[in-house]
């Protein structure tokens, strides 16, 4: 194994070691994950931008205060990958459309902005459904990515990109957004780990919006640990954003050190347990629940009767608030404008350029929303999905009366083939049938591996959910798993994943004889 | 549960302001009768006693001191991405037609 092959392998947290005493460099490690970008990315298509150069006078800025002796933070120097959702002052920032293609912002988004003060390194924007619209990076203006266990199968989405750079080795860390699973699903897909925190937690001040009341931003990573610490860098209350949420939070890092499950409750929902899961995404999840209770924790079964009219009620108030988040896009400020032949008035100018510009499932929700909203339809529509929403916060509310957390599977499948789903689009809702009602009631939830499906051999995630404001309980739970499971596994899941750079290797292989 | 019509989805594409080709239509109006089928179940579940949520976490509204803080955009950033500029001033097409 290379240096370089070594650096990239390292989780966040131990790069972040390396770097504080000096045997690594930032410029070596962001270096390292430069060249693994451009050895495999044209395979797996997880980055729409990659600013190299930016990158490296970055890390050489971080290099310099180190060896300055200046205080910086616990991942100072560490690469990192930011969804094409959050606009970077500097950086190409689409969402996936082509109606913003090449729009370069005049600001960071608020994570973005913290990441960079705590000394990360950006290296550039990764892939996404167009505005966040899917679960498959299928319906990305730029092409789908490629999962990295099987370049034929989808990275899961909206955040697919994330995970698949996280996975393929390109970055040790990346940013998401989550409004229905677009973080925790693609992590349940390329055996990554992937946080939704609570509503609120992480300001989405420079988050392109998509459905506000549920949108959140959170960490994409390889492990627990460096999720947690990437969490404690974003999250705080912002004054740019009216919902963040004004609180002082506990640490997220150290939740997950302590990973003690004993005397722990931990909530089976019954009505996500079904036969509607593939048979490998159950029995992994089913050990996973025998490992902890075997540490100490205790397995009730709890039932969430309204999650089922969750899907129903998220696809009324998801269009609903992104065909209203949407009509900024009118051609006049930013981004495309399209003139039909012979000129026109605006309204005509911005017809032609919201046609051009938007995607086949963009423009389903937002006529869907525009329906959903009209005069008539709107309280026997948009308003019932708002009562649904109320049960469903009900259920969360019983349940944890009786349990500390939830866990579900994260998804009802493994990855399934590139265009598979893409013309159902039904079935692709279907996707996020078990990530969607911690959305609709704000609460935060975590995606780990819980290993690889034996029909398949594909990653499979567990899900596990807290009480708002409780993301601590997440770590703690998902850390003590991730530590029972990686001793099963002799290592960590990725391990096992296919060696993308193989015909690379033979290529240098060849010319050095 | 009232069917949807192609007449429809183009008065919703016009309300929405997308210029939508009458192929897209054709599609649309399918693709929108059986998802609003999906969706109409919440009706199953949604009485009159139960209250709406609009926000997941319960907050006042929320202000701010009316003074101009040292982080708005300057006209040139504000004005950078615009596709037509006059000055400092966005272009913006004719707001009225010939036979208005």
């Amino acid at each position: 194994m290379s240096h370089a092959d070594d650096l990239i392998r390292l989780n966040a947290a131990d790069l972040a070691g390396r770097l504080a005493t000096g045997d690594v460099s930032s410029v070596e490690a962001t270096r390292a994950h430069l060249d693994r970008i451009a050895a495999v990315d044209g395979a797996v298509h997880a980055f729409l931008h990659v600013d190299a150069e930016r990158a490296l006078a970055a890390a050489a800025e971080v290099d310099r205060a180190r060896a300055a002796g200046e205080s910086l933070g616990e991942l100072a120097g560490v690469p990192i990958a930011v969804k094409d959702v959050l606009v970077t002052e500097g950086m190409p920032s689409t969402s996936g459309s082509k109606i913003l293609e090449g729009w370069i912002p005049p600001y960071d988004a608020t994570p973005v902005r913290k990441v960079r003060e705590a000394g990360l390194i950006p290296l550039g924007k990764t892939n996404m459904d167009e505005f966040a619209m899917g679960s498959s990076t299928e319906h990305s203006a730029y092409g789908p990515t490629h999962n990295p266990w099987d370049l034929e199968r989808i990275p899961g989405g909206s955040g697919g990109g994330s995970a698949a750079s996280v996975a393929a080795f390109e970055a040790p860390l990346a940013l998401g957004s989550d409004t229905g699973g677009s973080i925790r699903q693609p992590a349940h897909v390329t055996g990554t780990v992937g946080v939704k925190p609570t509503y609120g937690a992480v300001s989405r001040y420079g988050s392109i919006a998509l459905a506000s009341s549920l949108d959140q931003i959170g960490p994409v990573t390889r492990t627990v640990l460096d999720a947690a610490l990437l969490h404690d860098v974003i999250a705080g209350h912002d004054p740019h954003d009216s919902t963040s949420i004004d609180m002082a939070w506990p640490s997220m890092a150290e939740a997950a050190r302590n990973a003690d499950v004993k005397g722990l409750r931990i909530g089976v929902v019954k009505e996500l347990d079904s036969d509607g899961f593939q048979a490998g995404v159950r029995q992994r999840f089913h050990e996973s629940l025998d490992l902890l209770e075997k540490q100490g924790a205790e397995i009730v079964e709890v039932s969430a009767p309204n999650f089922e009219y969750s899907i129903a009620a998220y696809y009324l108030i998801l269009p609903a608030e992104a065909s209203s988040n949407l009509a900024k896009f009118d051609s006049v400020r930013f981004g495309l404008r399209v003139t039909p032949d012979g000129g026109g008035t605006v309204e005509q100018v911005m017809a032609a350029t919201r046609e051009a510009g938007f995607g086949p499932e963009v423009k389903r929700r937002i006529i869907l929303g525009t329906y959903a909203l009209s005069a008539g339809y709107y309280d026997a529509y948009y308003g019932s999905a708002q009562k649904v929403r109320t049960l469903v916060q009900r259920d969360f509310d019983a349940a944890f009366e009786q349990v500390d957390v939830l866990a579900t599977p994260t998804a009802p499948t493994t990855a399934f083939r590139l265009g598979e789903k893409l013309d159902d689009p039904l079935a692709m809702y279907l996707n996020d049938v078990a990530t969607i009602p911690a959305n609709l009631a704000g609460v935060p939830g975590i995606s780990l591996p819980s290993g690889l499906a034996p029909e398949d051999g594909l990653p499979v995630g567990i899900q596990f959910l807290a009480p708002a404001r409780e993301d601590a309980r997440l770590y703690n739970v998902g850390s003590a798993l991730e530590q029972l499971l990686v001793a099963e596994w002799g290592g960590p899941i990725l391990a096992k994943a296919p060696d993308l750079t193989t015909h690379e290797l033979t290529a240098t292989e060849e010319g050095a004889l | 549960m009232p069917e949807i019509s192609a007449e429809q989805v183009a008065h919703l594409a016009t309300l929405a302001r997308i210029a939508l080709t009458e192929e897209e239509i054709a599609h649309l109006t399918t693709e929108l009768g059986q998802i609003m089928q999906a969706v109409e179940q919440v009706n199953r579940v949604a009485t009159p006693e139960v209250p709406p949520t609009s926000h997941p976490i319960p907050m006042q509204n929320v202000f701010r001191a009316d003074v101009v803080t040292d982080d708005v955009l300057t006209p040139a950033q504000a004005l950078a991405g615009a596709p037509e500029r006059d000055g400092d001033r966005f272009v913006v097409s004719a707001i009225l037609g010939e036979e208005q």
